[in-house]
């Protein structure tokens, strides 16, 4: 068929406003700044779309919440990140300073803390189709029963029409079914050491769980190079020696400014 | 208690129950408020006594004032037992002055006998209103006619005029305000210069008046939502005709129902941005209506909506950005108003830095709706890695650490029961109490360190107080942890 009908389009119309979609276009993919990374993801994350992020354990929490808030700065856009309260006792508060240590700039931040999982996913709904707003971060701990596949097709197809990119971190839940465009696992990882054996900057190991349409998987340790917002593979620097853990009173020790 | 009982309502005076209130069948037998309740028991065995409940008086006042609110939006209360409505201006919307009146006593009926007058000032209001006994040729006139009680001054004063001869106000007006005050003290003098009018004397309203308000009367009382949301979409549109005629906007809107049975129920929004546009303020009552937990209880219906907008703010005609910067701010900001409209103050914050350089009281979080972009943050400083933690506790979690006394670093350290070996570290970065704070000089300084463990977890941990010199036993926290 050369040529559609006029009646069939305008049938394809009326389903379209049914639908209430628009006809969703190829998303804007954003490149993470780690080389191997952007491949796998034919060129990075995509705005407009639901990505899930876990710590499988909880005390990966704030590797999986340091790397919602890093993603978030290679988005670009207001952040608007939604919590439980419940989280907030057992996890803490998102820590504003801590924030733009990775930085995020609190200016373009709006904290949601809201009484339980359903609150957070209805509110997640509005905020997800809110055009303006650049990355919504969705926190949710554990695996509560109101976040199924229904839930996370409604937060998928509500990103895709917005063009604001979902960012679901899971804090110490399993991975189920979901609408999400990629699933992540984030897991601590040794840092490279600075002078004087100083925990370094932050550093992941990233395992791409899952990827909608695309089969491929991988998994990378990345470092988090906050002047130029990038994700770098590790690399050893120089001046490190290989330190015992109970270091010799009387070794010579580097100093750093610190505080 | 049998209904046909004179009755009486009692209060402890300086340690002696008597009368504070009294009904009419027991004023006709001769009992007044002030009298020992052993001597009105004497007088009348069978009397019903309860004890009178001042709290229960004023909100039963108040919800009479709240009837009378649709008058009128000048309603003061008046002592313990009146109420004060200025009709200037709106005797004429009812038909003038009997109409209202007539009105006032039929919605106000279900509250019980009440008695009322109208005048010229407040004060002669109400003076006519507790103390006139039959009806007079003119307001002047029925107030020289008023005992002296009418100038509600202190009883000993009171008396201390009769005794003087002085029984009506018309007595006391007719005579020289200067031997009057050098007798019986300023207060009588200005007291009656209310009452006559010649002082000027202005009602306190209960509620200060709204910069704008719009209302809507019904001939048939309404209770569905959508017609009262059609209403609320009505005021609004009138609303934004006014308000775009100054150039302002509101970032408060309040509508107030009022039931046909007297019963009132308020509902109000709020924006972050001056707002006029009526789509939007109507979306907001939408989702107000749909919030709220006791959802609307029409009754017998509505006869009466009033939308109010207490305060102005300047909003110019708005032009949207071809850049899209401005779009997509006042997309953020209608967002936090729909927000917050649904889930109440204190969900919805931004945050700001605090005056403090305690970690926990460095952050203050700021209603979204109140709050201007906050600025201000310290940029961290260059090929630093983050030296605060992300997620902060409050308040600190103990852990057992294992460390040399007296400030050796920590080695090993046990949180939630489970074992981590520190294989980096970093500090102590010292912070001390603020001393110069009140209260403050017994709180012990902490040492902070960056540790991380074998499994690349770091942590900010710390030793509360300095050994031997704040404490012979310093107690480990931590208090955040690191991406």
């Amino acid at each position: 068929m050369n040529e559609e009908s006029p009646t069939l389009s305008a049938l394809k119309l009326r389903v379209a406003a049914m639908e209430r979609r628009a006809p969703v276009g190829k998303a804007v993919r954003v490149a993470t700044g780690h080389g191997d990374i952007d491949a796998a993801l034919a060129g990075g994350i995509a705005r407009g779309r639901l990505h899930e992020i876990f710590a499988l354990e909880g005390g990966d929490a704030g590797s999986a919440t340091g790397f919602a808030g890093m993603l978030s700065i290679r988005l670009g856009g207001g952040i608007v990140w939604l919590r439980e309260e419940s989280a907030v006792r057992g996890g803490g508060h998102l820590h504003a300073p801590g924030l733009v240590e990775i930085g995020v700039d609190p200016a373009r931040l709006l904290l949601g803390v809201l009484p339980n999982a359903l609150s957070v996913l209805r509110a997640a709904a509005d905020v997800v189709r809110c055009a303006g707003v650049g990355v919504a971060v969705i926190e949710l701990h554990r695996d509560p029963k109101v976040l199924d596949l229904t839930a996370s097709r409604r937060l998928a197809l509500a990103a895709e029409e917005s063009g604001v990119a979902a960012l679901l971190l899971r804090i110490a839940a399993t991975p189920v079914a979901s609408a999400a465009d990629t699933r992540w696992a984030v897991r601590s990882c040794a840092s490279q050491p600075l002078p004087a054996n100083a925990p370094g900057h932050p550093t992941f190991d990233l395992e791409l769980l899952r990827q909608r349409g695309r089969g491929a998987d991988g998994r990378w340790q990345v470092e988090w190079n906050r002047e130029q917002a990038v994700f770098t593979s590790p690399t050893p620097s120089g001046v490190v020696v290989a330190v015992p853990a109970r270091r010799p009173a009387a070794a010579p020790i580097p100093l750093r400014r610190a505080g | 208690m049998p209904d046909d009982a004179p009755f009486v309502c009692v209060e402890t005076v300086r340690g002696a129950l008597r009368i504070a209130s009294v009904d009419p069948q027991a004023l006709d037998k001769g009992l007044s408020p002030g009298m020992a309740l052993a001597d009105a028991r004497a007088q009348l065995p069978e009397l019903a006594v309860v004890d009178a409940d001042p709290f229960a008086d004023h909100g039963w006042l108040e919800r009479i004032a709240d009837a009378c609110d649709r008058f009128t939006p000048l309603v003061a209360l008046d002592g313990g037992d009146g109420v004060t409505l200025d009709i200037t201006g709106c005797a004429h919307l009812f038909g003038g002055e009997a109409a209202l009146v007539a009105e006032v006593e039929a919605r106000l009926a279900r509250f019980g006998t009440l008695r009322h007058a109208l005048a010229d000032t407040p004060d002669a209001a109400q003076a006519l209103a507790r103390f006139q006994s039959a009806p007079a040729a003119s307001e002047a006139a029925a107030i020289r006619r008023l005992g002296v009680a009418a100038l509600r001054l202190d009883d000993e004063i009171a008396v201390a005029l009769r005794r003087a001869g002085l029984r009506t106000i018309g007595d006391l007006a007719s005579r020289p305000t200067a031997p009057i005050a050098a007798r019986f003290g300023e207060e009588t003098v200005a007291a009656l210069a209310r009452l006559l009018g010649d002082a000027d004397q202005r009602l306190r309203p209960r509620r200060a008046l709204p910069a704008l308000f719009f209302e809507r009367r019904f001939a048939e009382p309404i209770a569905r939502d959508a017609d009262v949301l059609a209403t609320i979409g009505d005021l609004a549109a009138e609303a934004e005709a006014e308000l775009t005629a100054r150039d302002r906007g509101g970032r408060r809107f309040a509508v107030r129902l009022y039931r046909a049975d007297g019963a009132l129920r308020d509902l109000a929004v709020e924006s972050g941005l001056p707002l006029r546009d009526p789509p939007s303020i109507l979306r907001l009552f939408r989702e107000r209506i749909d919030a709220l937990a006791d959802p609307i209880d029409p009754g017998f219906g509505f006869d009466m909506i009033r939308m109010s907008v207490p305060a102005l703010e300047p909003l110019a005609p708005t032009q949207l950005q071809l850049e899209g910067g401005a779009v997509s701010e006042e997309a953020m900001a209608a967002l936090v108003d729909r927000l917050t409209t649904r889930l109440g103050r204190g969900r919805i914050a931004r945050v700001a830095p605090g005056d403090s350089h305690l970690p926990e009281q460095g952050v203050l979080t700021i209603d979204a709706i109140d709050a201007p972009v906050p600025t201000g943050w310290d940029a961290p400083e260059k090929g630093e890695p983050p030296l605060r933690p992300i997620h902060l506790f409050d308040p600190p979690q103990r852990i057992e650490v294992m460390a040399e006394v007296p400030d050796g670093p920590p080695h090993r350290f046990r949180w939630r029961r489970v074992l981590h070996d520190v294989i980096r570290f970093e500090g102590p970065e010292r912070i001390a109490a603020e001393w110069w704070r009140r209260g403050q000089a017994k709180v012990r300084t902490r040492d902070y360190y960056r540790v991380e463990d074998v499994r690349g977890r770091r942590y900010w941990i710390f030793r509360h107080g300095l050994y031997d010199r704040e404490t012979p036993d310093p107690l480990w926290y931590v208090h955040g942890v690191f991406a």
